[in-house]
């Protein structure tokens, strides 16, 4: 942890130095305060200050922070309620300082559900993997979706299972190998990658659908404007919002993390478009 | 208390028990021979301004329990046998949460999609745990349309009470029978401190609700206090009917609906000399051994009667040990035990 700024009183320095500009460079006058170094990037306050359990070149450390970032900006966390998935994100609420709860595998819109419709003023996400909500949680999702929940779901599509060693998720690319097709995925034995979102977009209740990715800079800042804008439509009360983000598994695709980031813009995101699919 | 008297399907009474503890959240999916009870709720929530959800399916039902009782909302679900099946990775997630909640199973012939008609044959799924890990549920079984909705109404403080599911096991038979049935015009329903549900962490520190514990020793630790948590219950909980068991030499046990048919297969008897008692567990678990093992000092002998093909029998045997002979009579499928089969078993046996 020593070599990493030390940055405990985020929340302090980001009122005192009104700084943190997250859609913009910094301030001039922030950079040329002259009583102290300004803070131009640091952990958002919430966001736990703890050593990742993610591998090198995880995008799930992004995304986690992405939220927190968006938490904070729309001034939210003592309202948000997240509700945790079961794959790699399991403990997602060992990072977040926020009310979180767990729940069953894939049955987590079920649950966001539950929260939502009894507090409907507090904000209510699920943060979901493509096993979570792609396979076994197929049901759940689509009904809370067709209802029209007023629930905010960020849906990391990664292609495999992580947690349990790399085997084949419905979203997993045609010919692509992993602990369970050992000679690539074949869409005559497997079927082909779920295209969640196309399928959620004909629904009337979802409201704000959009792909993003978080394998460069550029593609980052969209996933956040996507994640604000998502949590933005819940806040508004328009009903069902999500926002598949496309991430890098660099251990269970057997690259290197450039290498991941690589795949998600030549590989992934042909198959599945990056943009707004409805909203 | 001032009472109105009304006549109600004990599925109905059931609603109302539910709605007079202030549940105001129901998720559930349609099964015979539960219907009337998701068709109350629907009507109730509507007229209370609580949350009513026909879910897409039982898993999705216990599911939005769960978020409900996250959210620290009184929330209850039903089902009958093949769907309380499908509710059991809910229930074990429940318990290990620690969150309260109300459970019904209206239950039917089974196994497999069986018939709708009535039986006890899930007792071991909801007395023993029918989903995975250790946990128990506090179960209770009414005998009556008014039982319905009084067991109801208690089973949500019992919940509160002890942060845990508790268990409604009805029949078809009590679910669609019709009974007067008194409506108690106050019920003092507790309430209880809630400070660990989930509302936004406003002026406080988050609240996690999690049963993943991965550091060495946690869980083991987790599961001591559960465990310390049931013998608590097991203490302080136990209910139960026993009529004639001072002076009997055979003790009848059922539960349920079985019990009335017992209680008047007893009666019968009794009219016709023989000494018989009857002992009518109302909390399954946790089940009322201390009575079995008291009467077994007089009476020597003891017949079960189930609509299964031995389920609570098991327990009664355990309470006894060798003290006393254990019959049983059993009816599976929806076979009912008459009050006739049960006089001849008990001529056969005392």
């Amino acid at each position: 942890m020593s070599n990493i700024i030390r940055t405990k009183n985020a929340k302090d320095k980001i009122r005192k130095n009104s700084v943190l500009r997250p859609e913009s460079a910094p301030s001039a006058q922030a950079l040329k305060s002259d009583t102290q170094p300004a803070v131009v990037f640091c952990r958002p306050a919430s966001l736990r200050d703890i050593e990742t359990h993610y591998c090198a070149g995880c995008g799930h450390g992004i995304i986690h922070r992405l939220i927190c970032e968006v938490i904070d900006e729309l001034n939210i966390r003592e309202k948000t309620i997240a509700v945790a998935p079961v794959g790699c994100a399991v403990i997602a609420y060992d990072y977040w300082d926020f009310d979180v709860s767990e729940a069953a595998h894939g049955r987590t819109p079920a649950v966001a559900t539950g929260i939502k419709r009894v507090r409907p003023d507090n904000i209510v996400f699920t943060y979901q993997g493509d096993g979570d909500l792609a396979a076994i949680g197929t049901a759940e999702i689509v009904h809370a979706a067709n209802r029209g929940e007023n629930i905010t779901v960020i849906f990391v599509n990664n292609g495999v299972y992580g947690m349990t060693g790399g085997q084949m998720a419905p979203t997993t690319l045609a010919g692509q190998k992993t602990a369970t097709t050992l000679q690539g995925r074949s869409l005559r034995r497997e079927g082909y990658p779920l295209k969640v979102l196309e399928m959620l977009a004909v629904l009337p209740g979802t409201k704000y659908l959009e792909r993003v990715a978080v394998n460069s800079a550029q593609e980052v800042m969209r996933a956040r404007r996507a994640i604000r804008k998502a949590f933005v439509t819940q806040m508004q009360g328009k009903g069902f919002s999500m926002v598949e983000v496309l991430s890098m598994c660099p251990t269970y695709w057997g690259m290197t993390p450039i290498q991941a980031a690589e795949r998600i813009k030549n590989d992934v995101a042909t198959f599945y478009p990056l943009g707004l699919v409805k909203g | 208390m001032s009472k109105k008297e009304i006549l109600m399907c004990g599925n109905e009474a059931c609603g109302e028990g539910a709605i007079l503890a202030g549940c105001r959240f129901y998720a559930g999916y349609p099964i015979t021979p539960q219907n009337e009870l998701t068709a109350y709720m629907a009507r109730r929530m509507n007229e209370t301004g609580g949350v009513f959800i026909q879910a897409e399916s039982e898993i999705a039902a216990i599911n939005m329990v769960f978020g409900a009782a996250v959210a620290g909302a009184r929330a209850m679900t039903s089902s009958s046998s093949p769907g309380v099946s499908l509710k059991q990775e809910g229930i074990s997630y429940l318990a290990a949460c620690e969150l309260p909640c109300v459970i019904v199973n209206i239950q039917r012939g089974g196994p497999g999609l069986g018939n709708i008609a009535p039986a006890q044959g899930d007792y071991f799924q909801a007395v023993k745990g029918g989903g995975h890990g250790d946990y128990k549920m506090i179960v209770l079984a009414p005998n009556s349309v008014q039982e319905l909705l009084e067991h109801t109404f208690l089973a949500f403080d019992l919940a509160d009470k002890y942060r845990n599911p508790a268990f409604i096991l009805g029949d078809g038979l009590l679910g669609q029978m019709m009974e007067p049935l008194q409506i108690p015009s106050r019920l003092e329903s507790k309430t209880y401190d809630k400070r660990w549900a989930l509302t936004g962490c406003s002026g406080r520190k988050p609240n996690i609700i999690r049963s993943l514990l991965l550091s060495e020793g946690a869980l083991e630790e987790h599961n001591k206090r559960l465990q310390a948590k049931f013998s608590a219950i097991k203490e302080a909980e136990v209910r139960y009917e026993a009529l004639n068991v001072k002076d009997s030499d055979l003790i009848l046990v059922a539960y349920g609906s079985v019990a009335r048919m017992a209680r008047a297969a007893m009666s019968e008897a009794r009219a016709k000399g023989m000494k018989v008692g009857l002992i009518r567990p109302i909390t399954l678990w946790p089940f009322p051994e201390k009575i079995l093992k008291e009467t077994c000092a007089r009476a020597k002998k003891f017949l079960v009667v189930e609509m299964s093909a031995g389920q609570m029998v098991e327990d009664v045997k355990l309470a006894v040990g060798d003290k006393a002979e254990v019959n049983f009579l059993g009816r599976m499928g929806g076979g009912i035990p008459s009050e006739e089969e049960i006089l001849q078993h008990i001529e056969a046996i005392i």
